[in-house]
């Protein structure tokens, strides 16, 4: 039961190369599909890297060891980032990525449940992923085992009212073990998330509800992966963190431009951002 | 019935280190005795169904044998969508108990009245549905549930029913009736607590020359078909009888049933509540007589079908 065998310690400047591949790949997949959601893939690639190359105590040879770290992509639609992170590390061939979409394959548009190795929950309808993530962190601390539980939310996923009765839930039972990520990129799917929902101030708000809350810049992968690592942190409290991003990040023309929520990348616009990206 | 829940989950409990119990805060003392001994493995989760029913997801599929329980409105279409992904599509064996089904708290009015829960848990893929008839059928449920492997709902009425068996019916499988009173001319299936109802319904048949036969139909999901075969080859009426909607519930399953086996009927009468809103303030038994599930009134039904 060997969870740190198959564990990544990558520094930094790795790290930053594993997001970029992401991106990369992420940005074809949306091409090849003609599939929304490129915007939100790419705002949390530094975070799904930090969590899969540097934080999480997994073995891709053993996705189902019970000792594992769990993470859950609560914001499901960003379905393209997790489904490279789990082919690059491993759990899963790469050539799979190719059937991403297509009729009769398994890589849907949404995570599935019990068909993918390495995807923890089915996730897609916003809300879902923290009372689960509560759910799997108060199972370790029933069976006295010690992994970690993280979830990744995104800011328009804190409209859904299942988020804070997860968010109180876990704070009175002080789940040190639970850590969750917002993707703080300011836009939700039509709009700024500002706008639509009074969010701000949205740290103190996990601090308000009982939360080791913090924010940090989202892409400052090396800031992101100490802070995730560090879980629990000593603060007997379950741990927010509150990562400032742009939606669309890594390549000029979609950076903070909402249209990539629904747009897919032309041939040519895959280039000019791998080029960009320094993949080229 | 609640009270024989909470009795047997303890011994769950000791017997089984996998039990966990979520409550949405209710049940006030109920769970004294449970807790006492498996405080580790209690958890109110205050009125946020939603999130109990993730957490119930989340444990499920970390190899625990949770069960979430309120009051039968919250416990389902409450959290509905949770039932539906969290538990459902991943297949979380989650034990979803429910106590107040159909018009059990009618006095609290149509917010606590549920009459279309069966409807809403038996679209579910994945799902099973059983209405135990009595304390006994409670108990014999909650084991056969932490048998399976997928989710199970349990469809509890409310404390101080009949109690129907005098001991765990041995022979209780989820998907397989039970035969209460043998009989011969009508056949009466009966799902979760109308069960008493229905025996004095065949009592009041068996006045009038008619032999019934009463069924504790428990299971909604899946259908007892070799018990459906049986009843509509062999009596010349057979009745569905629900504290729930007739849209959805065990007579619309069995309607399926018919349809979709071409399956030769003689006659087949359901009873169950309307498709409105029970309005009146009143208690459970005065509900069933404005609704026309009441002994006599079925019983009076059936006697004009038979003529």
């Amino acid at each position: 039961m060997n969870v740190e065998a198959g564990t990544a310690k990558l520094d930094v400047q790795s790290l930053e190369d594993a997001a970029r591949r992401l991106r990369g790949k992420v940005i074809e997949m949306s091409h090849a599909a003609g599939s929304a959601h490129l915007g939100s893939s790419l705002s949390c690639c530094d975070i799904v890297a930090a969590a899969y190359w540097h934080v999480l105590r997994i073995d891709p040879t053993n996705p189902k060891n019970e000792l594992r770290d769990r993470f859950i992509l609560s914001k499901g639609h960003a379905a393209t980032t997790i489904y490279s992170a789990l082919a690059f590390r491993g759990f899963y061939p790469e050539h799979l990525l190719e059937t991403y979409t297509k009729d009769g394959g398994k890589l849907a548009e949404h995570p599935p449940a019990n068909s993918l190795p390495g995807v923890e929950a089915a996730t897609g309808s916003l809300g879902h992923g923290l009372p689960i993530g509560n759910g799997m962190a108060l199972a370790g601390r029933i069976k006295g085992q010690s992994y970690r539980v993280y979830a990744l939310m995104s800011d328009g996923e804190c409209n859904e009212g299942s988020v804070w009765e997860a968010a109180m839930f876990a704070a009175a039972q002080k789940l040190e073990n639970l850590c969750v990520i917002i993707d703080y990129n300011k836009w939700q799917a039509t709009a700024r998330s500002n706008e639509t929902l009074a969010l701000a101030p949205l740290r103190e708000k996990w601090e308000a509800f009982g939360w080791d809350a913090v924010e940090v810049d989202g892409h400052d992968i090396g800031a992101v992966a100490a802070l995730m690592a560090n879980v629990p942190n000593g603060s007997g409290k379950p741990v927010a963190i509150v990562a400032h991003t742009v939606k669309g990040k890594g390549v000029s023309f979609m950076e903070d431009d909402n249209n990539w929520h629904y747009r897919a990348p032309t041939a040519e616009e895959v280039v000019i951002s791998h080029k960009e990206l320094g993949l080229a | 019935m609640r009270n024989a829940f909470a009795d047997e989950l303890t011994k769950l409990g000791n017997e089984d280190p996998r039990v966990v119990m979520l409550s949405g805060d209710i049940g006030n003392r109920l769970f004294d005795k449970y807790r006492a001994a498996h405080e580790d493995r209690f958890f109110n989760c205050g009125v946020a169904e939603q999130n109990m029913m993730g957490v119930a997801a989340g444990m499920a599929m970390s190899g625990l044998r949770p069960i979430a329980y309120t009051i039968t409105p919250f416990i389902t279409s409450r959290c509905l969508e949770q039932i539906r992904v969290d538990v459902c599509y991943q297949e979380a064996p989650v034990i979803i108990v429910a106590v107040g089904a159909g018009m059990s708290y009618a006095g609290l009015g149509p917010t606590h009245h549920s009459c279309e829960d069966i409807s809403f848990l038996r679209s579910l893929p994945n799902m099973k549905v059983v209405c135990p008839a009595d304390a006994w059928e409670v108990r014999a449920a909650m084991r056969a549930a932490l048998q399976q492997d997928n989710p199970v709902y349990i469809r509890m009425g409310k404390k101080g029913e009949p109690k129907i068996h005098s001991e765990i019916p041995a022979d209780f499988r989820i998907g397989k009736a039970l035969t209460i009173e043998e009989g011969s001319d009508v056949c009466l299936l009966s799902t979760g607590n109308m069960l008493p109802e229905v025996i004095e319904t065949a009592r009041l048949l068996k006045v009038q020359g008619v032999s019934a036969r009463v069924v504790s139909y428990h299971t909604v999901k899946p259908l007892d078909e070799e018990c459906l075969a049986e009843a509509f080859s062999r009596f010349k009426l057979v009745a569905t009888i629900e504290e729930h909607s007739l849209i959805g519930g065990l007579g619309s399953a069995v309607s399926e049933w018919i349809i979709d086996g071409e399956v030769k009927t003689q006659k087949f009468l359901r009873f169950g509540t309307p498709d409105s809103f029970f309005r009146l303030s009143g208690e459970q038994e005065y509900a069933r007589e404005q609704l026309g599930l009441s002994a006599d009134h079925m019983a009076k039904a059936i006697m004009a079908a038979l003529a």
